[in-house]
């Protein structure tokens, strides 16, 4: 009996010390959050609990523009990292040979340099008198006097940069599954390229699909590295203003609310997103990590 | 004819693409390298002036930098070290057993992942400042660090887990090992390249953590912090070289790893004459 016990307690035992770490320190301060959320006051007078729900209705009022231009870089970085990713993890999956493993190294090498780094790297390689200004200004894709830093282009460019591997991997990962036989199928039953590729291919890559936009489109929409390094505050996105607030400006209710409000954005474009791509995709991926 | 002609352009055009991609994906890496060797004028490293050797052998020269990097790599291990144990162990449950409440904790596991780092951070410094300690520093940024090391350390250790041929325990028992014994020496050995890969991810995430820790670290500096500092003031190639230093090392740290995992493999495949599985004589 005493042994049964034992055995009953032993996962519960060993699940003790890393979930005990998890709700301590990720689900409790959320419930702070939520609470510091609530408040009034300012850093000189204390913050006071005083359910104040409008510190949402205003923190949205006042930053709906940080908002909208976090999910539309977030989604033009997506698209674009699928858009390159796509082919490279292709070519690895089906062309790599051998060469698979050291290529996918190769994907993942980004992550090996500090992300700050990485970023300072493109402001090296978009500066106002490297070489891609002055080579795209030659040709005239750049205004003379234009430039590349401290636009648009340059904030999205470094999001797409990244988090490309976080594309890339899934994408990989799924098409490598793919039987060759399936692709061999379709052949021999006179389907062109094309037709194999949206067909076959595609459809069983969907998976990964799903799985690469999520990991790329999260941190992404959360990011604000590459808007504080390759833009001004005319590129700042959500993240920026949640950075500023609690940390320089110590607006610790606004800083709070707008982080739950960025939670809900995600989880309902998750949601939707999960409806769009359909749910046996997000549910296959589900199975394998079972 | 025309078909395969066209059907060879098509597949000559996907490899440039892919090599075009690669390139994209490796360039910023080359010019953090190059630029390691210059020597720039202004405050910032971002014009190639000359090739000087300066900051290579003075890495250290910059007022900070090395305590700032002692701390990340402090930091890095002792977050390494805690996550890896206790996600390993968290892993081993949900894997093993069947138990009252494992898919709910196995969704609460993915839900950090899943979270804005930006709200990690904001949330756990929200609970600081409501404790009022510890103090914010080298202790609230670890705690932070061991938070968001433990999802990735359960689900690497998980996948490695989920392939384990559990017979080869169930043999060690049958022989009269001990539960403590077998896993000893059966088990860990056996998830040992799933448990080290798991701290290789830990210990680079840990090491490369930039908003998490501006949340929580106080007047503590680490590595990312420096540079963030940095990056508004001045930008010295000594950055550059320990940043090329931190990539040289974790390259040869994962080629190890691969390695090892490899041969792992190998041994896993040719399992029933592998000597070093052997059990210890089983007591009578």
């Amino acid at each position: 009996m005493p042994v049964r016990l034992r055995k009953a307690a032993l996962p519960y035992l060993l699940l003790l010390p890393g979930l005990g770490w998890l709700l301590l320190f990720f689900a409790i301060p959320l419930v702070y959050m939520a609470l510091e959320s609530l408040k009034t006051g300012t850093i000189d007078t204390g913050f006071q609990l005083t359910w104040e729900f409008s510190n949402y209705t205003n923190a949205l009022r006042d930053y709906d523009e940080q908002f909208v231009r976090s999910f539309e870089y977030a989604g033009l970085a997506t698209l674009v990292a699928l858009l390159i990713g796509y082919p490279l993890a292709y070519v690895i999956a089906f062309r790599g040979g051998r060469w698979r493993n050291a290529l996918l190294l190769m994907v993942i090498v980004p992550f090996f340099v500090t992300y700050l780094i990485r970023t300072l790297s493109w402001e090296t390689i978009l500066s106002d008198s490297g070489i891609v200004v002055s080579t795209l200004q030659s040709i005239g894709v750049v205004s003379e006097g234009g430039r590349l830093l401290d636009t648009t282009v340059s904030v999205v460019a470094g999001i797409t940069y990244n988090f490309l591997p976080f594309m890339i991997l899934p994408l990989y990962a799924s098409l490598e599954r793919i039987d060759p036989r399936m692709l061999e199928a379709g052949y021999d039953l006179y389907g062109r390229r094309r037709d194999v590729f949206l067909r076959v291919t595609l459809p069983l890559s969907m998976p990964g699909v799903v799985a690469g936009v999520l990991l790329t489109f999260i941190p992404a929409a959360g990011d604000f590295i590459n808007a504080q390094l390759l833009g001004t505050p005319k590129q700042f996105m959500i993240g920026n203003v949640i950075q500023s607030r609690y940390l320089v400006v110590a607006d610790y209710p606004t800083a709070a609310a707008l982080s739950f409000l960025l939670m809900a954005f995600m989880l309902i474009i998750v949601i939707i997103w999960a409806r769009i791509a359909g749910t046996e995709a997000l549910l296959g991926t589900e199975e394998e990590r079972a | 004819m025309t078909a395969a002609l066209r059907k060879r352009g098509l597949d000559w055009l996907l490899n440039v693409y892919g090599l075009l991609a690669l390139i994209y994906l490796l360039l910023p890496i080359a010019v953090i390298i190059v630029f390691s060797f210059n020597n720039p004028t202004g405050r910032f490293n971002f014009i190639w002036q000359e090739f000087s050797l300066d900051a290579w052998t003075h890495p250290f020269a910059v007022q900070g930098v090395g305590d700032a990097l002692r701390t990340s790599i402090e930091i890095a291990a002792l977050s390494t070290l805690i996550a890896t144990a206790l996600g390993t162990l968290t892993a081993l449950a949900l894997v093993r057993y069947e138990f009252k409440g494992r898919s709910p904790v196995n969704f609460f596991i993915f839900i950090p992942l899943a979270t804005p780092e930006v709200v990690l951070g904001a949330a756990l410094l929200s609970q600081f400042l409501n404790w009022g300690t510890p103090a914010l520093g080298f202790t609230t940024i670890l705690i932070a660090h061991v938070m968001f090391n433990l999802s990735f350390v359960v689900i690497t250790v998980r996948s490695r887990l989920i392939g384990f041929d559990r017979s080869l325990e169930e043999a060690a028992q049958d022989l009269g090992a001990t539960p403590w014994q077998t896993f000893r020496l059966v088990t860990l050995p056996l998830i040992m390249p799933g448990v080290l890969s798991a701290a290789l991810l830990a210990f680079a995430l840990s090491i490369d953590d930039f908003v998490i820790t501006n949340f929580n670290s106080g007047s503590t500096i680490t590595f990312p912090l420096f540079i963030w500092g940095a990056a508004r003031v001045a930008i010295q190639p000594q950055i550059y070289v320990i940043a090329t230093m931190i990539f040289l090392v974790t390259v040869a740290a994962m080629i190890v790893t691969v390695w090892q995992q490899r041969r792992a493999d190998r041994m896993a495949a040719v399992r029933p004459e592998e000597p070093e599985l052997a059990l210890e004589p089983a007591p009578a």
